[in-house]
């Protein structure tokens, strides 16, 4: 039997190198309009408030709330082979974009405090989710 | 109504047959069909003179000019929503031809997906629509549409109690459909148990929630609704048509309400412009990349309020002799999967009388949805003429 490939690695894109710089630091990274600070993601040339180019980056707090989730029983890239079944939540940041991540835990429902886990695999920092205690 | 209604008709539609494993090319698979379509309409390949290619692996048009001997092109483009391309390419060709522009538009898809290259999982990568998806996503394995469309359909269950016998519903629909259609793949019957019992591919989808990846061609000729008078067989006329796009149309993940689609916002102009009410669709042919997304359009559509689609698809409603005949060929789900210009080739035959065993007795007005990428969508409401 053949090792896997490498999982697929973001493509390069100046748009959004200081987001995953920042995952790769363990930071979750949103981009904020540099004129009227308004908050978006994933990254685009233009705030959607005021229409202007021009970022700051601003670290995310990490939590949020589970908007929805699914589990992966199939791999459509051999690289995820061997990590089935795997969950994705997609998750309703305190700060207002959402962000998708992998699940570090268990029963999931709508509603469900989460924070933010960061971990590199091949390489890729991969962001995930775990249950926010207490 | 608007300067689009009626104005266009489709005269000729064509498909190849529909397989695993073709050893045609995809443009080899979009020339049958069109070829057939265009003597469907009682044309020659050179009569011609707008053409639409729908796919990511297509001929182009200087490929159909070359082909055809079209001494004179007036109008191509091409349309890049994936699922949504074939009914928003009627738009463009009815937008045409009531401008004058063009007589007779032919809109073609063909697809090999036995290639190994070009599977679920890697094609979506090769589309700009999806970069997004393919930067922030995929390196999570959030790789194919199977997955990407699950939260979707999970918080519509999570909200609105929609259940795993509701998907099932659509699928057995389908399914008994397809039986009746020469051209289906999957003639085995089902059951919802049989729905239930399949294997989960990416929660809450089973296989057969899923559509097919198979192989084939599928083309259909439209022409000025003067000119359709002519054809040899029935004009179906386009009396509504109408595009829409949900809200971050690039990320599912970002979408304020995940359960909307594009069809949302196009649905109540298509059928402004067609001048019907819902309850005057005597037969539906809806765009089923997953079963979920029957559901989900049915209720974008206002055939039913908002959370509601699960009920209302249950009780036989979308099977012949139910209220709403839905996907009378058998879809993309059992029939076969290209593009979802399938669905306009059905439609047609119904409102010509030509869907043998899966007729609709009598239709005379009915509706074919698309749904291409992340919610794009757009409705056709045609009629007999």
């Amino acid at each position: 039997m053949s090792s896997a490939p490498p999982r697929p690695a973001p493509p390069e894109s100046a748009l959004s190198a200081p987001y995953w710089e920042g995952l790769a630091q363990g930071e979750l990274r949103l981009q904020a309009c540099a004129h009227c600070g308004t908050l978006r993601h994933y990254p685009r040339l233009l705030c959607t408030a005021c229409f202007r180019e021009g970022v700051i980056w601003r670290v995310a707090s990490g939590r949020g709330r589970i908007h929805s989730w699914t589990v992966a029983h199939y791999a459509y890239h051999p690289a995820f082979g061997a990590e089935l079944p795997y969950t994705l939540v997609t998750v309703d940041l305190d700060e207002g974009p959402r962000a998708l991540g992998r699940w570090h835990g268990g029963e999931l429902a709508l509603g469900l405090r989460v924070r933010a886990r960061v971990e590199v695999k091949d390489g890729v920092p991969t962001l995930g989710f775990e249950p926010q205690p207490g | 109504m608007s300067g689009l209604t009626d104005r266009a008709c489709v005269t000729g539609v064509g498909e190849t047959a529909y397989l695993r494993g073709s050893t045609r090319s995809a443009f080899e698979l979009q020339v049958e069909a069109s070829l057939a379509a265009i003597a469907d309409a009682g044309l020659a390949p050179r009569d011609i003179d707008g053409v639409i290619p729908i796919g990511i692996v297509s001929g182009i048009a200087e490929d159909f000019i070359d082909n055809f001997a079209i001494e004179d092109l007036h109008f191509s483009a091409v349309i890049p929503h994936g699922g949504a391309s074939p009914v928003m390419a009627l738009q463009a060709a009815a937008s045409v031809i009531a401008s004058g522009i063009c007589r007779h538009v032919l809109i073609a898809f063909g697809r090999n997906v036995s290639a190994s290259a070009n599977k679920a999982g890697a094609r979506i990568h090769q589309m700009p629509q999806f970069h997004y998806v393919t930067e922030f996503e995929h390196p999570l394995g959030n790789s194919a549409p199977a997955q990407i469309y699950a939260p979707m359909a999970r918080r519509h269950m999570e909200i609105y109690g929609t259940t795993v016998e509701h998907f099932g519903a659509v699928a057995v629909a389908c399914r008994e459909h397809a039986r009746l259609n020469e051209r289906a793949i999957m003639k085995k019957p089902i059951t919802l148990e049989d729905h239930r019992n399949s294997r989960m591919i990416a929660d809450p989808f089973r296989l057969l929630d899923c559509s097919l990846e198979s192989d084939g061609g599928a083309a259909v000729v439209v022409s000025a609704a003067e000119a359709g008078r002519d054809a040899p067989r029935p004009r179906v006329l386009i009396s509504g048509v109408a595009t829409g796009h949900p809200d971050s149309p690039a990320s599912i993940t970002q979408r304020p309400d995940m359960t909307s689609l594009g069809l949302a916002k196009a649905a109540p102009r298509a059928f402004r412009m067609a001048g019907v009410t819902q309850a005057d669709i005597e037969v539906a042919e809806i765009y089923d990349c997953f079963t979920y997304a029957v559901i989900r359009q049915l209720e974008d559509m206002g055939f039913c309020a908002k959370g509601e689609g699960g009920p209302f698809v249950a009780d036989g409603r979308l099977r012949l002799g139910g209220a709403l005949p839905t996907n009378t060929h058998g879809g993309l789900l059992s029939q076969a999967h290209v593009w979802g210009l399938n669905h306009i080739v059905e439609l047609v035959r119904q409102l010509r009388g030509e869907a043998g065993a899966a007729q609709v007795a009598n239709a005379r007005l009915g509706l074919v949805t698309g749904y291409g990428d992340l919610g794009d969508g757009a409705l056709a409401i045609m009629r007999r003429g």
